[in-house]
């Protein structure tokens, strides 16, 4: 994994050059850590309270920590008629934790998501970005297994 | 100009003036929540909407400039529904606790529902909830009343600078945090509570008022804060004649220096009020025990103790400790009482500990030695600052929140030298981290570099100073290589430093007791004048040699003669036409021989020389140094009178106590550390017997037959112009509102912001030759560190004030020792640790704080209390060898495991 100085350094020159550090530290671990924002408000020379109110401005970036493997489960109507919650249940299930968590292993963390736009083949989950079609509950295990 | 018309109304606005502006200048009374005039605007309220007329949409009033021919509604009733949809939107957030509230009454939201009657939300529901207990002793932060106006955010950032919270997520979730929403003390926040003072409604409040009135039902009393030597007004709120609140006046014709703007110990560091320690009655120690005693027991036996002294050893075996917190009007009488009644000049107060050596040194230098410019200079006019010795945004808070403005807003350069890397250190452009005891070579090092360099003012040199040949000759060897190994700075910093101080347009020296408090004090002074002088950097605004003074008063005790060789405005007691006024004025004969400072004092009592001595609100027993010594000289006395508001270590060693008031129950002045000199007003009544200390002098005086009589304060004020040339153009009434700096010599004469403007009072400034000396004790094997005391954001001075204010004492309990983490792993210690601090006078023993900001071979601590007290260890025969003051800055010390 590289190191969060180095993918903050590389980008301290460019105007705004935070928020794309913020972007590279999210496709490396996931989230942005802590000692990241941190590091990036030095860097960037904004104070650290800002550095954390522009990661928390948007959705899509995360400061708590999360899993390897990022399961995103569609709930929007065309996936919710075609069974989305019981699919939910089986991953929290499976996993043992609830939306919004991580499994004690860093290896899952399970969010929920509006329409992926794979509306031929409901319900969908993406696994770190990927869409995976015509789940159902009963797949569950067998789905996550793949993943090591 | 531009031409408008408001509610009907035509009027003329100038260019760049906004819509907010416009209407209210019309007459209008435009809500607003997220507006505030000293803030960067937000527009992101919505409450300040009007109606433009073949505008699409109603616009944001604060946010829009004016335009020529725009016709404004303010309250048509499209207005009027945007402003009801805001309020019913704020409504179904916030936390409807108005009967319990702190800011019930005060508050805008309750404000602006009642004046559009809303009285519930189409969107109320349930929504996340935000509120969190924070553990800090001043501030309570309750997020669910918050309307997330955002001006606590602007407010951190833009007035004190902290930087210490911001918006976390958006939409409903939002709400104010600090990074990774954590505590408060766990952030950068310094409790200043300007978030306290912008809040609109009840999210913020002050949990040292809470409970004890709603700010709009106490009567406020606007004085000067009685901590530092800033000068902050605020305004203490009273309700049946107890202090219940400190508030904000934020008008600058009546909050000159900080318009508002305060710091935790003004905020929260008052309620030592009505502390129940406070002293309610005289005493009298009998067989080593103190008993309560009338006014007239102890006036009587005070008197008669002096006057037998008096007699049998002569008036030169009595002397006076003043008070550098005690009015002007105190300080001229208790000097006056010394020479006038006593027949002394043995009368000093606590500047000989702090600043001695700037009064010696920019007096030699300009001929006046106090801080040359104003405190806003440094917010407005400076281009470059040069902080050396001054830890400012925690000794002098409000002064380092301009400072901070300054170099974020204007981009002011910084320079700072410091033992420690402090907050502002972390910040600078250059930051020169030298060994204590250096800041002559430090000085003689940039000022080589500016005349090698030839960036000095040959034109200011040529024409209004005096000397420079002399001067020049001494710094020549002084070269950055060859200070680099004396200071532990590289020669390029110091290059640098030069650099940047020299070719700003304006450079302003700001400085205290990490550049006095040497054997070389006087020195290290004279130093920084040389530089201005070298530079031209003096008699201009944004200049100057600004020495930060560090108590309430310790400027206005000085002008007032609390010093054993002059009486008011420097005038010496040796200059025999001078001792001829006084002699007339007070109809009595004065003492032409030279009196003794503190740190003569407490020998000369130790010795036998001085018998009796009357302290006025002050505590050697904490402040001074080696106390060891301190205790064993007062024991020694056969008489010690001590008037003070509380018993304090001093006190304690007695023989008899007067029990007096604090500032919030006295009328008089406070002259600040830019020569300011600003009103104190009587908010509330003094416990149980105490008196105004004024009155407890004249009785005292009455007695010994010398007869003192004033009706009030204002009495002893007009008295003291009339012999002190400097205030001679004061009056109370010219005072009210902005003050006026000293000199002011006629009551038509406007003060004086920025001394030396067209020439020194000296005449020419003098160049002074000043060679680099070792300070008196350097490390060895057996005391291999370097020990530097100073004072915390949250304590002030002998801490018998701050440590009976609940929050400050919650904050800061116990004294800490700062020491460097590498040095803490070769000694063995952890953080927290309670190790044993020793020099040659004695050892302490309290925690240790593993922190970078001290290099290995430095130690920190605070002078604030009495149970592990710093002065434990200082050396009381260090001394500056012109002014006295002790070497508080360098021990050498050893750091033992327990």
């Amino acid at each position: 994994m590289a190191n969060y100085k180095d993918i903050i350094n590389s980008l301290q020159d460019k105007q705004g050059g935070i928020i794309e550090a913020f972007h590279a530290l999210q496709r490396e671990y996931n989230y942005i850590p802590e000692e990241a924002i941190t590091e990036a408000a030095k860097v960037f020379g904004v104070s650290q309270a800002q550095a954390y109110g522009v990661a928390t401005f948007y959705s899509y970036l995360s400061v708590e920590k999360r899993g390897k493997y990022i399961i995103r489960m569609c709930e929007s109507a065309p996936c919710h008629v075609a069974g989305a919650d019981a699919v939910i249940r089986a991953i929290e299930k499976h996993l043992g934790i609830k939306v919004g968590e991580t499994t004690a292993d860093g290896k899952f963390t399970l969010e929920l998501t509006e329409c992926v736009g794979q509306c031929q083949a409901t319900p969908v989950i993406t696994v770190n970005s990927e869409p995976v079609f015509n789940v159902s509950a009963v797949k569950v295990p067998e789905i996550l297994s793949a993943y090591k | 100009m531009i031409n408008l018309t408001i509610d009907g109304q035509e009027i003329q606005v100038p260019k760049g003036t906004m819509l907010l502006d416009a209407c209210r200048q019309a007459g209008a009374d435009i809500p607003t929540l997220c507006y505030d005039p000293d803030l960067r605007l937000a527009g992101s309220c919505r409450m300040c909407v009007v109606e433009a007329k073949g505008r699409p949409a109603l616009v944001a009033s604060c946010v829009m400039p004016a335009e020529n021919g725009m016709v404004i509604e303010t309250e048509s009733p499209d207005v009027v529904e945007a402003r009801t949809v805001v309020l019913e939107l704020l409504a179904a957030r916030h936390k409807f606790e108005c009967p319990t509230c702190e800011s019930d009454g005060s508050c805008k939201l309750q404000d602006y529902m009642y004046r559009y009657g809303v009285k519930e939300s189409r969107f109320a529901g349930e929504g996340p909830h935000f509120y969190t207990e924070d553990p800090n002793p001043f501030i309570e932060r309750d997020y669910d009343k918050c309307i997330m106006c955002t001006r606590c955010v602007r407010a951190c950032e833009e007035i004190t600078g902290a930087q210490a919270i911001n918006i976390e997520d958006r939409g409903h979730h939002a709400k104010i945090a600090t990074p990774f929403d954590g505590k408060l003390a766990d952030s950068t926040c310094v409790f200043c509570g300007q978030c306290v003072m912008v809040c609109p409604v009840g999210a913020l409040t002050s949990k040292v008022a809470a409970g004890k009135g709603k700010p709009f039902q106490n009567e406020k009393v606007l004085t000067t804060c009685t901590y530092c030597g800033t000068g902050c007004t605020f305004e203490l709120n009273v309700k049946n004649d107890k202090v219940v609140g400190v508030t904000s006046l934020r008008d600058e014709k009546w909050s000159p220096v900080n318009k508002g703007a305060l710091c935790v110990k003004g905020r929260f560091g008052w309620d030592f009020i009505h502390s129940p320690d406070r002293l309610t009655t005289p005493l009298i120690k009998e067989n080593g025990e103190f008993r309560e005693a009338s006014w007239d027991e102890a006036l009587d036996l005070a008197a008669k103790k002096l006057q037998d002294i008096k007699e049998k050893h002569g008036s030169d075996s009595l002397a006076v400790f003043s008070s550098a917190r005690v009015s002007n009007e105190e300080n001229y009488l208790a000097q006056k009482f010394a020479r006038a009644v006593l027949g002394t000049n043995n009368v000093d107060h606590c500047a000989r500990l702090c600043h001695a050596s700037s009064v010696a040194g920019i007096g030699a230098a300009f001929g006046s030695g106090a801080m040359t410019n104003s405190i806003n200079d440094f917010a407005q006019e400076a281009d470059c600052i040069f902080v050396i010795g001054s830890n400012t945004t925690e000794n002098h808070p409000v002064i380092g929140y301009k400072i901070k403005q300054n170099v974020r807003k204007k981009g002011a350069k910084l320079v700072v030298a410091d033992p420690r890397c402090t907050d502002l250190a972390s910040m600078a452009d250059v930051f020169m981290q030298f060994r204590p005891g250096t800041d002559v070579a430090l000085m003689n090092g940039m000022m080589n570099v500016i005349i090698a360099e030839n960036i000095l003012d040959q034109d200011f040199i040529a024409k209004r100073t005096e000397n420079f040949e002399a001067f020049k000759q001494v710094v020549e060897k002084y070269t950055p290589e060859y200070i680099e190994p004396i200071t532990g700075v590289a020669a390029e910093d110091i290059r640098k430093a030069a650099r940047i101080y020299a070719e700003s347009g304006a450079s302003a020296i700001c400085y205290s007791m990490g550049i006095t408090q040497h054997s070389t004090g006087t020195d290290n002074v004279k130093s920084c004048c040389n530089l201005a002088m070298l530079t031209g950097n003096i008699g201009r605004p944004g200049t100057g040699v600004n020495a930060l003074r560090g108590q309430n008063n310790v400027q206005g005790a000085c002008d007032m003669g609390a010093l054993p060789v002059v009486y008011t405005a420097y005038q010496a007691v040796t200059n025999p036409d001078i001792q001829a006024k006084f002699e007339k004025a007070w109809g009595v004969s004065l003492s032409p021989k030279i009196g003794l400072t503190i740190t003569q004092t407490i020998p000369a009592a130790l010795h036998g020389q001085i018998k009796g001595l009357f302290v006025l609100g002050e505590n050697p027993m904490v402040s001074d140094p080696d106390i060891a010594h301190v205790e064993e000289a007062l024991e020694n006395l056969d008489c010690l009178i001590v008037q003070d508001i509380f018993l304090t270590q001093t006190a304690e060693k007695a023989d008899i106590v007067f029990p007096g008031f604090s500032f919030a129950e006295k009328d008089g002045t406070f002259t600040s550390t830019e020569r300011k000199v600003q009103r104190i007003r009587r908010a509330v009544s003094g416990p149980g017997q105490s008196k105004d200390d004024w009155q407890i002098i004249c009785e005292l005086a009455n007695r010994l037959g010398y007869p003192m009589s004033y009706a009030n304060a204002e009495e002893i004020f007009e008295e003291m112009r009339t012999v002190t040339p400097s205030y001679a153009g004061m009056t109370y009434e010219r005072l009210e509102g902005i003050g006026l700096h000293w000199p002011c010599p006629a009551e038509d004469h406007p003060g004086t912001p920025i001394l030396h403007t067209v020439q020194f009072t000296r005449g020419l400034g003098l160049f002074h030759a000043v060679e680099f000396i070792e300070p008196v004790e350097l490390p060895n094997q057996e005391y291999p560190f370097i020990l530097s005391t100073g004072r915390s954001l949250y304590h002030y001075h002998t801490g018998s004030m701050s440590r009976r204010a609940e929050a400050l004492n919650a904050h800061m309990p116990d004294n800490v020792v700062q020491i460097n983490p590498v040095a803490a792993e070769r000694v063995g210690i952890a953080n927290d640790e309670v190790v044993r601090l020793s020099t040659r006078r004695g050892s302490i023993e309290l925690k240790a704080q593993l922190t970078d900001i001290v290099k290995e071979n430095v130690l920190f601590t605070y002078f604030h209390f009495s149970e592990a007290a710093a002065n434990r260890l200082t050396n009381a025969e260090a001394l500056d060898p012109v002014c006295g003051i002790p070497e508080f800055k360098v021990s050498a010390a050893r750091l033992e495991k327990l």
